[in-house]
């Protein structure tokens, strides 16, 4: 059994206006060093022991339907569970 | 001419679509429930707005993994109409046969009331019964209608005059360029965020939509019926 943790984010490109506005409410608050924000998901799956390579599997699901690469980055860490 | 309307858990425009359909035009239509494997018996393909599967994942990601977005992939090969409007519209990026992507509204809003829209292309069988340039008034109800693509595919579509609507004023949703639809290359699948189906009767906030549906039945009939 594997745990498989995905990062999925908004690309570098694309504007995040619910990041934008979280970034400049910490701001407000007194966190003036807050730069930046973005906002994301994050997935997690476990995996079932496999004949299948893990990384290809998982890129696969995530250009399938886990994100969409038009607009979204992914990374990824796969971990041993038991 | 008879119209599919899909039907995913979680359309809600798809009645809507229906009455356009069937007692405004008074051509054929059915539902189809998005389990259906087979589209073969229709001329045009409608997918309606709404939140398919609660737009779980991302608007639409989900209704693209339902059975029916093969055969609506078919229907498009084929050459038939496909207008999607909406959570339609974001379902057809998702399945790749419209480019590009919707957003989030930039204000992070849920936008719901009329708009003004310029016709940009009325040369495509969704418009060809409004005027080039034509201004009309039609409802959007969205939260994530904001339309973004790379710059090429943003030239691409300007080069073959694929920008078939845009807002006309104010932008509702930072939308590039205030795209609000878009056409196909070869130009028989149209998604749009507002929604004409909304704006068919003069009774009940206007009928500026209607053309839309009219001019799919024309194109139609040029097409299939000998005079």
């Amino acid at each position: 059994m594997k745990k498989v943790k995905i990062y999925v984010t908004l690309r570098e490109s694309i504007l995040d206006p619910q990041g934008s506005a979280v970034q400049g409410s910490l701001v407000k608050m007194g966190y003036a060093e807050v730069e930046d924000l973005r906002i994301g998901k994050y997935l997690e799956l476990a995996i079932k022991d496999t004949e299948r390579d893990i990384d290809s599997l998982v890129k696969e699901m995530c250009e399938k339907v886990l994100t969409n690469v038009v607009i979204e980055d992914y990374r990824y860490e796969v971990e041993e569970a038991n | 001419m008879k119209f599919a309307v899909l039907v995913f858990p979680g359309s809600n425009c798809d009645i809507d679509m229906y009455h356009a359909i069937k007692d405004e035009l008074g051509e054929e239509v059915e539902y189809v429930w998005h389990t259906a494997t087979d589209l073969s018996g229709f001329d045009g393909i409608l997918v309606p707005g709404g939140f398919s599967y609660g737009d779980y994942l991302r608007c639409g990601a989900m209704a693209n993994q339902s059975n029916i977005m093969a055969e609506v992939k078919k229907a498009a090969d084929a050459g038939k109409p496909v207008l999607g409007v909406c959570n339609g519209f974001q379902i057809l990026t998702e399945a790749g046969l419209l480019p590009g992507a919707l957003l989030r509204n930039k204000n992070l809003k849920f936008m719901c009331r009329t708009i003004q829209l310029k016709v940009e292309n009325n040369n495509t069988l969704f418009t060809n019964q409004y005027e080039q340039g034509q201004m009309i008034n039609i409802p959007i109800a969205h939260g994530e209608g904001n339309y973004y693509c790379d710059e090429e595919t943003l030239q691409a579509l300007k080069d073959n005059n694929q920008i078939v609507f845009t807002y006309s004023g104010e932008n509702p949703n930072g939308s590039l360029e205030d795209i609000a639809g878009i056409i196909n290359e070869r130009g028989n699948v149209l998604g749009m965020m507002p929604h004409p189906e909304r704006a068919v009767d003069a009774l009940v906030g206007g009928a500026d939509g209607l053309a839309v549906f009219k001019s799919i039945v024309k194109q139609w009939r040029e097409n299939h019926v000998n005079n």
